[in-house]
C-alpha cells in the first residue's frame, strides 16, 4: 500500500506553487512540512482553537480542517506573507508593546483572525473584538492584552486613538 | 500606545517591551516541531485503551512491513537500555512509589500509558502502523475513587506496595479539637476540587538526535529546565553527562507541566540511542489530555471555630487526593496535599489547627506539577469558611479578615500550618483591592439587585504564594533539583553584553527583566544586550523556569553578575586612564568620572584594550571581562502575598456564572516590568477562573477519559472572560539586594479562591453554597434545589 498522492497549484503568500502531495494531508501539514512555512501552528487538529488560522481567498480559515488537494487553484496568504505584506504591522506593534503575546503558540492565529476584523473597518466594541476571537484559544494571556491590542489598532486606523 | 524607550537607562520598573517577542508575532518563532534535520525519523506511541489492563504479548509483525515503517519498539525493548523511573520522596518517611518504565512493559495503570512505539519516515505512516500493532491485553479492575482506594479491601495497583496509600501527612499546631469544641461558633464545609490538565497550546515536543560516533545525545525539546533534563537523560541512558545536549527552543506554554519528566520523551531519546538517528515526536491533542501530566483531584472537609469577638481561633483540615498510578518524576506528586495543609489559614492569626493529607494511588492519569500545586486548594479552603464565619458573626468579610489577618508586629512568624513568612503584605493589599474595585458600591448594587431578583456575588479573597523554593525542601528529598541560579555577563568586543542565563522564559518576559536589571548594572540600554537561556551546554548551571523562580532567583543573580562585571569594567579603566576604580562609573555605554559624569571612555574602546591591546597596559594587569554568579535561597521559599476581588451574577433558572468585573491587588516585592508582571497576573487569573468554572478531566468508573478533545473539554474563551484591574503593593523582599518576588502562580491560586467566595456570596441568600469544581450549571442548580429542599 502506497499513499495516494496528487498533484496541486495554489498561490502561497503570492508565489505559484505546485506541489504533489498526499491526498490525507491537511493544508498546515502541507504548509509546514512540504513548505516550511512554520508559522501556522497546530494545537487541536480539531477545529476549535484557532492556532493553525491561515487567509483562503481573501477569508480566515482553519488550517486544520481543510486538506491540501481543496486548496488546489486557490490564494492562501499565512503569518509570514501577511507580515512580510506590511497591511498588519501597526497591529503587530500594538501586541508587541503590550506585551499580548506570551508563549506566542497562538498568536499568528490571533493576528488573522483580529486582521480581518479590523479590515471590515470601524470601530468594534470591546465586545465585538472579544467575540470574535472567541474560536481562538490563548492559554497565557488571558486575551485583554490582545483585545486592547486590536481597539488600539482599530482607533488609530479610525484616527479617533491616542496618537503615538 | 507609546512604548517607553527601552534603550535609556533606569529600565528596572519600567514597563518594557519584550525584545524577543516581535518574532514570535511575525510567524517566525521556532518551537520544538518547527525544526527538523536530515534523515530524521517519527514516532507514534502504542497507548492502552483501558485504565487498568496486563499485558500478554505484543504481536507487531503486521505492522512491520508497512510503508515507511523503520522498527517496532516495545516497552521491553527501550527497559533495555533505559532504567525506570522511581519517585521516592527520602524526606517523607512511609512514602511508596513503584518502578515506572518509560514505556509500560508488563502491565498497563492508567488509560493513554504508552506501552510501544513505531518509528517511521513520517508521523503520519507512524499512525498507520501504530493501529497494526496487536497488544494482548487482559482487562484488569480499574481503582478509580479516591475514598475506594483507600479502603483497605481495595485491589493494591501496584501488590509490592500491599495497598494504594501512597503517602499520608498531619501537622499540628495546638489543640485544634479542644479549640473546636471551645469556640463560640463553628462552620464548616465540604471541598471537591476536579481533576484537570495544564493545556499548552504546543503539545509536549522532543527532537532527540543520538551520534553514533561521537556518542553524544542533542535534544531539542519543549521543557521548562534543560538542566534537569540533561540529568535525566544522561543517568536513564547511561551517558556521559557532558555528552548529553538539551536546548529548549521557543515553548508554546509550560505551566508546571513542562517540568514534568514524561516517559515518552525519555523513550524517545532511547529510540534515537538506539537507531543512531535523529527521531522526532510532538504530542498531539489527544495524547495530550491523556497522557500529560494533570492535576488537582482533591477532597476535603474543613471546619473554623470563631470566639464571641468574631477572632478565628482553630482550624481543621483534612485533604485527600489521588495521583495516578505512580508519583511523578522527578518531583513526585505529594506538594499538592503538603502544600495545601501548609498554605492553609496562613494569612490569619489562629493558634490551633489539626490537617491531615492522604494520597491515593488510582487509575486515572499521573498528576504532577502545574501552576500553583495545591497552594489554591489551600487558600480557598480557607477563603471559603472565613467567608461563612464572616456571614455566621454577621461582620462584613472585609471587616472580618481585617480583624483576623497577622498582625504588623506579629512578624517574622509562622503560621498555624507551617507557612514561614518574614512579612506579608495583608492589610495594605486588601485595603488596595477594596479602593480598586469600589467594593462599597459593589455591595449596594448587590441588594439593588437582589430586590430585582439578581443574584450577584462580591468578594475578596487573600492568597500566599510560596515562590522560589530553595534547597531546604528538596535538597533532602533525594531528587536532582537544582535551587540555584545562575547568570553569566560578557562585555563583547563590539561593547555589547552578552548575558548566559539559566532561567528559561516561556513567554513570561524573565529574560527582558534579566536584560533591564543588567543594563541598569551597566549603564546600558537593551539595544545593547543579548541574552542566550535554554541550552544546557553553554548556560551556568540552575533550576529553569517552576515555582515563580525567575526573576526572584534569576534575577538576582544577573544583578550580582551584572555588579561584579561593572567592578571589573571600572578596574581596567582605571588602570588605562591611570587613576583609582571608585572615581569612575558607567553610564550611557561610557566610563565616566563619577563626581562630574564626564565620559571618558566608551565600553567599545575599553573591549578593545582589553581584548586586542593587552600590550599597552601596565604589567600584571589581566582583563577579566566575563562573569558568574549566582543565586541560591537560604530560606524554604520566598512568600509572596495578595488580594483578590471578584463580581459575579448567577442565573439561579440556568445555573450559568457570568463574570461582571476582577480586580487583583499583588505584591511581589520589586516589580521590575509592570508589563510582565499584570501580564502573569492575568493570564494567571483566567487559568484560574478556567479551573474552576469550566476545565474537567472526567473519567468514567472503568478508567476512560470522556472528554479526551477541545471540543469536549471546555476553556476559557475570550468571550465570556472579564476585564481585569490591578494595583500592586511593592514591599522589597530583604534576601535579596533586587528585592523581587514570584509573580507566576499568584493570578491562578487567588482567582480559584476568590470565585468560590463570589459564587457563594451570590448563593447565600438562598441557603446554597457551591461543593463541587467546576462549579457546572447544574452543581449550580443541584445546590439551589437542596437548599430549597
Amino acid at each position: 500500500m502506497t499513499e495516494e498522492t496528487t498533484e496541486i497549484s495554489l498561490t502561497v503568500n503570492g508565489e505559484a506553487v505546485t506541489h504533489t502531495v498526499p491526498v490525507r494531508r491537511h493544508l498546515v501539514d502541507f504548509l509546514r512540512i512540504d513548505l516550511n512555512l512554520t508559522g501556522s501552528h497546530l494545537a487541536c487538529e480539531h477545529g476549535v482553537c484557532g492556532a493553525c488560522t491561515v487567509r483562503v481567498n481573501g477569508a480566515v480559515a482553519r488550517g486544520c480542517l481543510m486538506l491540501a488537494v481543496q486548496a488546489d487553484g486557490a490564494d492562501v496568504v499565512t503569518i509570514e506573507g501577511l507580515s512580510r505584506s506590511g497591511e498588519v504591522a501597526d497591529l503587530q506593534m500594538e501586541f508587541e508593546t503590550r506585551n499580548a503575546a506570551q508563549c506566542g503558540f497562538c498568536t499568528p492565529g490571533m493576528v488573522l483572525t483580529s486582521a480581518e476584523l479590523l479590515a471590515a473597518g470601524g470601530v468594534p466594541s470591546r465586545e465585538v473584538i472579544r467575540d470574535h476571537l472567541s474560536g481562538n484559544l490563548c492559554r497565557c494571556t488571558g486575551y485583554q492584552a490582545i483585545v486592547d491590542a486590536v481597539e488600539a489598532t482599530a482607533k488609530s486606523r479610525a484616527g479617533t486613538g491616542d496618537s503615538p | 500606545m507609546s512604548p517607553p524607550d527601552g534603550n535609556a537607562e533606569g529600565l528596572v520598573g519600567k514597563p518594557v517591551a519584550r525584545p524577543n517577542v516581535r518574532r514570535l508575532i511575525h510567524g517566525q518563532g521556532r518551537y520544538t516541531d518547527d525544526i527538523s534535520v536530515p534523515h530524521m525519523l517519527h514516532v507514534a506511541f502504542v497507548r492502552s485503551p483501558y485504565g487498568h489492563a496486563r499485558i500478554n504479548g505484543i504481536d507487531s509483525s503486521m505492522a512491520e512491513g508497512m510503508p515507511g515503517v523503520v522498527r517496532i519498539v516495545t516497552g521491553a525493548d527501550v527497559a533495555a537500555i533505559c532504567k525506570p523511573m522511581i519517585a521516592v520522596a527520602e524526606h517523607r518517611p512511609g512514602h511508596k512509589s513503584a518502578p515506572q518504565n518509560m514505556l509500560a512493559v508488563d502491565k498497563a495503570c492508567y488509560q493513554g500509558e504508552p506501552v510501544a512505539a513505531v518509528v517511521a519516515t513520517s508521523r503520519a505512516e507512524a499512525e498507520d502502523a501504530v493501529d497494526m500493532v496487536m497488544v494482548d491485553w487482559e482487562d484488569l479492575p480499574a481503582v478509580m475513587d479516591i475514598m475506594e482506594a483507600l479502603d483497605p479491601s481495595s485491589t493494591p495497583i501496584h501488590p509490592e506496595l500491599v495497598d494504594n496509600l501512597c503517602f499520608q501527612h498531619s501537622t499540628d499546631t495546638g489543640d485544634a479539637a479542644a479549640a473546636l469544641a471551645a469556640a463560640a461558633f463553628t462552620v464548616e464545609h465540604e471541598f471537591e476540587f476536579g481533576r484537570h490538565t495544564a493545556v499548552t497550546l504546543e503539545g509536549r515536543a522532543i527532537l532527540a538526535d543520538w551520534d553514533p560516533v561521537e556518542e553524544r545525545l542533542t535534544v531539542h525539546q519543549s521543557h521548562q529546565s534543560p538542566y534537569q533534563m540533561q540529568d535525566v537523560y544522561a543517568r536513564h541512558l547511561d551517558i556521559p553527562e557532558h555528552k548529553v545536549q538539551v536546548i529548549t527552543p521557543d515553548i508554546g506554554g509550560g505551566f508546571g507541566l513542562k517540568i514534568n519528566v514524561h516517559g515518552e520523551e525519555v523513550a524517545v531519546a532511547a529510540i534515537s540511542k538506539m537507531l543512531g538517528k535523529p527521531v522526532k515526536y510532538t504530542a498531539d491533542r489527544l495524547e495530550s489530555f491523556l497522557a500529560d501530566c494533570q492535576t488537582r483531584d482533591h477532597l476535603g472537609s474543613a471546619k473554623m471555630g470563631v470566639d464571641s469577638d468574631g477572632r478565628i481561633t482553630s482550624m481543621d483540615f483534612d485533604n485527600t487526593l489521588s495521583v495516578g498510578p505512580y508519583t511523578a518524576y522527578i518531583r513526585f506528586g505529594l506538594a499538592e496535599g503538603m502544600m495545601a495543609i501548609t498554605c492553609a489559614a496562613a494569612p490569619y492569626a489562629l493558634t490551633d489547627y489539626h490537617a491531615r493529607t492522604r494520597v491515593a494511588y488510582v487509575n486515572k492519569g499521573i498528576v504532577g506539577m502545574f501552576r500553583g500545586v495545591g497552594v489554591p486548594i489551600g487558600c480557598a479552603v480557607t477563603e471559603v469558611l472565613v467567608d461563612q464565619a464572616a456571614a455566621k458573626a454577621e461582620i462584613d468579610p472585609v471587616d472580618f479578615r481585617r480583624l483576623n489577618y497577622h498582625k504588623e508586629e506579629d512578624y517574622p512568624l509562622t503560621s498555624v500550618g507551617g507557612y514561614a513568612a518574614k512579612h506579608m503584605s495583608l492589610q495594605q493589599c486588601l485595603d488596595a483591592c477594596v479602593d480598586l474595585m469600589d467594593y462599597k458600591s459593589l455591595r449596594a448594587e448587590q441588594a439593588k439587585a437582589r430586590d430585582n431578583n439578581v443574584y450577584r456575588g462580591v468578594a475578596v479573597a487573600t492568597f500566599v504564594e510560596a515562590a522560589a523554593f530553595g534547597p531546604v525542601y528538596y535538597g533532602p528529598s533525594g531528587a536532582r533539583v537544582s535551587t540555584q541560579d545562575g547568570c553569566t555577563v560578557k562585555l563583547e568586543p563590539s561593547g555589547v553584553v552578552r548575558c548566559l542565563t539559566s532561567v528559561t522564559d516561556q513567554g513570561q518576559g524573565t529574560l527582558t527583566g534579566i536584560a533591564q536589571i543588567v543594563g541598569d548594572q551597566l549603564g546600558i540600554g537593551m539595544d545593547r544586550i543579548d541574552i542566550i537561556a535554554g541550552d544546557s551546554a553553554t548556560t551556568p548551571y540552575g533550576g529553569g523556569a517552576w515555582a515563580s523562580r525567575g526573576m526572584a532567583m534569576g534575577g538576582e543573580a544577573a544583578l550580582q553578575a551584572g555588579k561584579a562585571l561593572k567592578a571589573n569594567i571600572l578596574d581596567l579603566a582605571a588602570s588605562i586612564l591611570q587613576t583609582s576604580a571608585d572615581t569612575l562609573t558607567l553610564g550611557g555605554g561610557e566610563i565616566r568620572d563619577a563626581s562630574t559624569g564626564e565620559a571618558r571612555m566608551d565600553l567599545e574602546e575599553l573591549a578593545k584594550v582589553g581584548y586586542f591591546r593587552q600590550d599597552t597596559l601596565p604589567a600584571g594587569v589581566q582583563p577579566e571581562l566575563m562573569v558568574t554568579r549566582h543565586h541560591v535561597p537560604n530560606t524554604p521559599y520566598y512568600v509572596a502575598n495578595g488580594v483578590q476581588g471578584a463580581h459575579v451574577e448567577v442565573d439561579i433558572e440556568t445555573g450559568f456564572i457570568k463574570l461582571l468585573g476582577w480586580w487583583a491587588t499583588d505584591d511581589c516585592g520589586r516589580v521590575v516590568n509592570p508589563l510582565m508582571v499584570d501580564e502573569q497576573i492575568r493570564g494567571g487569573i483566567i487559568q484560574g477562573i478556567g479551573n474552576t468554572l469550566y476545565e474537567h478531566s472526567q473519567y468514567d468508573e472503568n478508567g476512560q477519559l470522556m472528554n479526551a478533545s477541545l471540543a469536549d473539554y471546555l476553556l476559557p474563551m475570550a468571550g465570556e472572560m472579564p476585564d481585569i484591574r490591578i494595583a500592586h503593593v511593592e514591599t522589597p523582599i530583604g534576601a535579596t539586594e533586587l528585592g523581587a518576588n514570584g509573580i507566576g502562580e499568584a493570578g491562578t491560586i487567588g482567582a480559584i479562591a476568590a470565585l468560590w467566595c463570589a459564587v457563594n456570596d451570590a448563593l447565600r441568600p438562598l441557603g446554597a453554597q457551591v461543593t463541587k469544581q467546576p462549579f457546572t450549571p447544574e452543581h449550580i442548580l443541584d445546590v439551589i434545589g437542596k437548599a430549597r429542599g
